[in-house]
């Protein structure tokens, strides 16, 4: 069922009583050409890339609990490519040209708005790095451009550009590609496109374990709903790798910590873009809903309990209430965790392991729903041709033992 | 927030401290007998378990010393504080603890 102008108008006549179900809720097959553990967006995104651009469609999504409520789910959805190494703005970029057609890819709208992300320099340190990301940026093709406080202010009206404010807007960095996504619409969007190609997607069913054959290569995977035999399998389980990963065997450059957002009641269009500050560490944008969504830090120590501490909650409020003071009245409605899994260097694995058969794709930390179509179409291209893409060929486990790294944490020390 | 006892000072509040990461992970004594492998694994593989954690944390805001402390990750629980360098309680889960 394609959604059109035409579909919506048959089911308006039945009062949209009648609308087919998005996807199916099959029962796991015995054997796939390839598994894929965790439905997340990029998850799904990797199948769905594995069965529209590499004829893999006897394949599976493999979710412990619902499809997308894991960080897709939780993030604050910003979307951005402006990272300062050339293997980074190749691996983002890829991801936000493909942004720039997804909901016609898919037909699903996910209301990828590119609305600009503005990011706030506050000293003399903001301003020499901000302008280092730019000329990098403009070197490979990505759009990053200089704001003076005065332009800061004409695009972001309600910003307090005042001198005497305790760290100041100095200026900033503008990507006016960069903007926001309906997260639970890219999960959805992409489930339902794969689905209808023929992917299963088996949702309340935890992997547990791992099969391997004589050689050691992967057989298959041992679930809460029975053995499921496969030469490939692809774990993309975000916060829980390392836990997945331990059970065939794996250690990984790898900690898990909660990260944090909240967001306010709703109210009228008030604030136009996207704003980040990594000095100050405030993440703000507005939801088509009306509601500011603001993400909050990581706490410090390794934890599975989505859930963080107040104090970094409030600690960016402070930040948000010097920034727009006309915030300080607004209500917080809800607030919770996600848990991201960091890698030392901030940047991503999507890589082949030790383990013929068995791929990962982890480590995007606090900024990974920007990438998720660019990650699940380079992870599919690994999986399927057991090499990876040119765009994430660098990103791999055994930089950790070559030492090269990919230091966006140096570059950047937060990566939204 | 947690409230962690500092083998030194008592309990207090979790903004007096910071937090080391993993704890035991032990300097390598001849570093240039180490091949690839082994420094990548001692500078950036970790444990990360589901459950019981093993880590450091530095009490700066108050006696600035280093510590230990067992905490279950699930839970946020701490199951045990213990100065540094002495050798890791044997509480394995959480039930242990109780
Ligand atoms: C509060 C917060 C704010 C964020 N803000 C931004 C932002 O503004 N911009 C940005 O780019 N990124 C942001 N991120 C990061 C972003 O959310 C993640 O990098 C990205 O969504 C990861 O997608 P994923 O599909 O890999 O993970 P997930 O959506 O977490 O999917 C992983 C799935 O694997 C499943 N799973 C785990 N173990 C198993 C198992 N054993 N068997 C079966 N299934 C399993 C989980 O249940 C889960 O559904 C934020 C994250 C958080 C938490
Ligand atoms: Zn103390």
């Amino acid at each position: 069922m394609r959604f059109s102008l035409l579909s919506l108008v048959r089911n308006a006549f039945s009062n949209h009583q009648n609308w087919g179900r998005q996807w199916r809720q099959p029962e796991p097959k015995k054997t796939y050409d390839a598994i894929i553990v965790g439905a997340g967006g990029h998850g799904l995104a990797t199948a769905f890339y594995l069965a529209s651009e590499h004829g893999l469609t006897n394949i599976a999504v493999i979710e412990k609990g619902w499809l997308g409520g894991g960080n897709t789910g939780r993030n604050t959805t910003i979307i951005r490519s402006n990272y300062l190494y050339d293997e980074s703005a190749a691996l983002y970029d890829h991801a936000l040209k493909l942004w720039e057609g997804l909901s016609q890819a898919l037909n699903y709208n996910v209301m990828y708005s590119a609305r600009g992300v503005l990011m706030l320099a506050h000293n003399h340190h903001d301003v020499m790095s901000f302008k280092r990301h730019i000329y990098a940026n403009r070197l490979n093709g990505v759009d990053n451009e200089w704001l003076s406080r005065e332009q800061v202010k004409d695009f972001c009206p309600p910003l307090n550009i005042s001198p005497d404010i305790r760290y100041p807007v100095v200026g900033g960095a503008l990507q006016r590609r960069g903007g926001v996504a309906r997260h639970d619409a890219v999960a959805w969007g992409y489930a339902r496109a794969a689905d209808a190609l023929g992917v299963d997607i088996i949702q309340n069913c935890e992997v547990t374990g791992f099969k391997r054959d004589a050689s050691g290569a992967i057989a298959g995977v041992e679930t809460t709903r029975g053995p499921i035999a496969t030469k490939k399998v692809g774990v993309v389980a975000a916060g829980h790798t390392s836990v997945v990963m331990a059970r065939a065997g794996l250690r990984m450059p790898l900690e898990s910590f909660p990260l944090q957002a909240l967001v306010s009641e709703p109210v009228k269009p008030v604030f136009p873009c996207v704003v980040m500050s990594n000095t100050i560490h405030a993440y703000i944008s507005q939801s088509d809903k009306g509601e500011l969504v603001i993400g909050a830090g990581t706490d410090q120590y390794v934890s599975y309990s989505q859930q963080g501490g107040l104090h970094v909650t409030t600690h960016t409020l402070d930040a948000i209430c010097e920034l727009v003071p006309e915030f300080r009245r607004m209500r917080m409605l809800r607030n919770w965790g996600g848990i991201v899994d960091v890698t030392p260097d901030r940047s991503p694995i999507l890589s082949k392991t030790p383990i013929a058969g068995l791929y990962v794709n982890c480590g995007w930390g606090t900024g990974g729903f920007k990438a998720t179509p660019g990650s699940g179409h380079a992870f599919a291209h690994t999986i399927a041709h057991d090499t990876p893409h040119a765009v994430n060929a660098p990103f791999t486990l055994d930089r950790f033992r070559t030492g090269r790294l990919i230091d966006e944490a140096a570059a950047a020390a937060v990566a939204h | 927030m947690l409230l962690i006892e500092c083998p030194h000072c008592g309990p207090r509040a979790e903004i007096e401290f910071r937090c080391g990461g993993e704890a035991h992970i032990a300097r390598p004594a001849d570093p240039s007998a180490l091949d690839d492998n082994a420094w990548a694994e001692f500078l950036f593989y970790r444990s990360s378990p589901k459950g019981v954690h093993a880590e450091r944390w530095n009490h700066a805001h108050g006696c600035q010393r280093w510590f230990n402390a067992l905490r279950d990750t699930m839970s946020d629980r701490i199951l045990a504080t213990y100065p540094a360098g002495a050798a890791r309680p044997n509480i394995t889960t959480i039930e242990a603890a109780r």
